[in-house]
């Protein structure tokens, strides 16, 4: 089944293609209200955080890090493998895999094409394989800057066969998250994925096989009610925000201002639901001890 | 025409029927052809009515009060049934309902999310929104059901999973992450039927099963229209526009191979004949859990897996 979906060696090397302007999706559950450009224009940027005006080279520098308070700025994808992967050794996964429309949403449909030429991304999940500290891992990256990382029927299927061909080749499957969470306008089509992504990595776990999630700013919704919550490990960027149902949702459910620190890292760091949060820069060295102790296969 | 029209026409249709028959009583005129003919034509009408439904009307009839929840199922279908309570963790949620019970002579695990039949209740049961000691109470029910090789049988009600603080702190996200995962490979038949509304998430977390059954004038979304015209088109007020265009009705689902069977509803809905609802749901029971229990585990997990990886 899984014969004939392995590209020949194509490295990624993953030029952002152009600097995405604000796309203000409104996913699911309301986190678009957080929405930021994942890169900002221009040469000056303001950190959300502590608002310090920042020179964008700077931030670069730092891994979009704020230099002054260390808050982390949304990665693209690309931007995120080109970080963590050993240099040349990633071999992207399904970048052919064609969008389905279930519902016959012309609308949506623009959208996409518009988004995919804007993006250079097929759809919110790239998805593939290559060397992580020297050891061999299947990997996939969510990216906030595509229909705010929805997860519809392509990032569904991408999933579950990057997930797939790690248990086939016994490999562990390390997943960044960022998803607003399910994809509306692919309709019941894309709840079903949350079944589909879940029951691929129980059978990974049941092979016996390490899964590692990294939760990144935002992961909110089906993604938070999937996948996300069911790595062996789940490791968490600082100060993301993280939870099922987005902020706005529950004030207007319950009518009430949030407590401080609310749906953050630190927040599910002390409510028992991951096992450490883990700056950008560790990010790398944290996956590679993971992946050494777990007896891993050096490429 | 719509729903309201049809009921206009069978309210007028009703209203002259008893009209003659008073008139022939009270004359002592047989008009018992006509009458004959009056009560064919009015429930010519009624079965048209609910034929046509509109996916709005569809949810209308889905959310009524009225309408039997998984505790009443529960009592007509089974005997025996005895609750059990606690997710060992935290507490009991009364959103979602479980116990044991006998289908004839098969003991079955039975669980539901449970929606008040008036507001009192309602408030009790949080309307049927459950919080994750609910989903946890639930997946320790399966794991003692498949302890036993009892088979499963789930009755969907949900508007979604509950919102709110304290189901964030308690994991409402892993809640159901994990009742997904553990029935994708739970060793026994699981059965869902959606009875009501299915909303999002927090119905999925008990429909990972080898069979999924959806009542005539049920839905099933990825979240409710209002949210859906919300969060789309900015307008909630469009939730009828957005239930059209987000294909949720049984006859959609099982359209997408979603759902493998639809069950009729009695004449204007399962409110209308409780009993005779349950006796359907009953029936379909009794033939597709002993043609799973059939199946080698190995081949029911294989096809469970098999129906979540084509979607
Ligand atoms: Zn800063």
């Amino acid at each position: 089944m899984l014969g004939g979906f392995f590209k020949k060696t194509k490295y990624i090397t993953m030029p952002r293609k152009t600097q995405v302007k604000s796309i203000s999706h409104l996913n699911f559950l309301g986190v678009q209200e957080e929405v930021q450009p994942s890169i900002p224009d221009g040469m000056w940027q303001k950190c959300k955080k502590c608002g310090q005006i920042l020179y964008t080279k700077d931030v670069e520098e730092q891994d979009q890090v704020c230099p002054d308070c260390g808050y982390h700025f949304r990665l693209s994808a690309s931007q995120r493998i080109q970080q963590l992967m050993d240099p040349d050794t990633f071999e992207p996964w399904d970048e052919d895999l064609v969008l389905q429309n279930p519902l016959q949403d012309n609308k949506y449909l623009e959208k996409m094409k518009q988004l995919q030429e804007q993006t250079g991304l097929g759809d919110a999940l790239i998805s593939g394989k290559g060397s992580l500290g020297g050891y061999a891992i299947v990997l996939g990256v969510m990216d906030s800057g595509f229909l705010m990382g929805s997860m519809g029927t392509v990032v569904g299927e991408k999933l579950t066969r990057a997930i797939e061909r790690a248990t086939q080749q016994k490999l562990p499957v390390v997943l960044f998250t960022a998803s607003g969470g399910a994809r509306m306008q692919e309709g019941i089509f894309s709840l079903m994925q949350m079944a589909k992504t879940s029951a691929a990595l129980a059978k990974h776990q049941e092979a016996g096989l390490l899964s590692i999630i990294v939760l990144t700013d935002p992961t909110t919704g089906g993604v938070t009610a999937s996948f996300a919550m069911l790595g062996d490990i789940i490791l968490a960027e600082p100060e993301a925000l993280i939870g099922f149902a987005g902020p706005r949702v529950i004030r207007q459910t319950i009518g009430q201002q949030l407590p401080e620190g609310f749906q953050t890292s630190e927040f599910l760091l002390q409510h028992g639901f991951i096992d450490q949060i883990v700056t950008r820069k560790e990010m790398k060295e944290v996956i590679t001890k993971i992946l050494a102790l777990h007896e891993g296969v050096k490429v | 025409m719509s729903l309201g029209e049809f009921q206009k026409q069978i309210q007028e249709m009703e209203k002259k029927i008893k009209e003659i028959h008073l008139f022939s009583q009270q004359q002592g005129v047989d008009l018992s052809e006509e009458l004959k003919r009056m009560e064919e034509k009015l429930q010519n009408l009624r079965k048209q009515a609910y034929y046509n439904l509109t996916p709005w009307e569809k949810i209308t009839i889905a959310r009524k009060m009225e309408r039997p929840t998984a505790l009443d199922y529960i009592q007509y279908i089974f005997t025996d049934f005895m609750e059990l309570h606690g997710d060992r963790y935290f507490g009991d949620d009364p959103a979602i309902i479980g116990g044991i019970a006998w289908l004839e002579k098969i003991p079955v695990t039975v669980i539901g999310q449970q929606k008040g039949r008036n507001t009192k209740e309602n408030i009790y049961q949080n309307f049927g929104m459950p919080h994750p000691e609910g989903y946890r109470k639930a997946l320790r029910l399966m794991k003692q059901a498949e302890k036993f090789r009892r088979p499963i049988i789930c009755f969907i009600d949900t508007p979604g999973a509950f919102c709110g603080i304290g189901a964030e702190e308690r994991g409402q996200g892993e809640a159901i992450a994990r009742n997904l995962l553990e029935m994708s490979m739970l060793k026994t038949p699981i059965v869902s039927l959606v009875i009501g509304e299915g909303g999002s998430g927090g119905a999925l977390a008990l429909g990972v099963a080898d069979q999924i059954w959806m009542l005539e004038h049920s839905v099933y979304s990825i979240l409710s229209p209002e949210g859906y015209a919300s969060i789309l088109w900015k307008d909630s007020n469009r939730a009828e526009e957005a239930a059209e265009k987000m294909k949720l009705t049984a006859q959609d689902l099982k359209s997408f191979g979603i759902i493998d069977g639809i069950l009729a509803e009695p004449l204007g809905g399962a409110h209308e004949e409780p009993k005779e609802m349950a006796q359907t749901i009953k029936k379909t029971l009794l033939e597709i859990i002993p043609k799973m229990k059939n199946n080698s585990m190995e081949e029911l997990l294989r096809k469970r897996y098999e129906k979540f990886r084509k979607m």
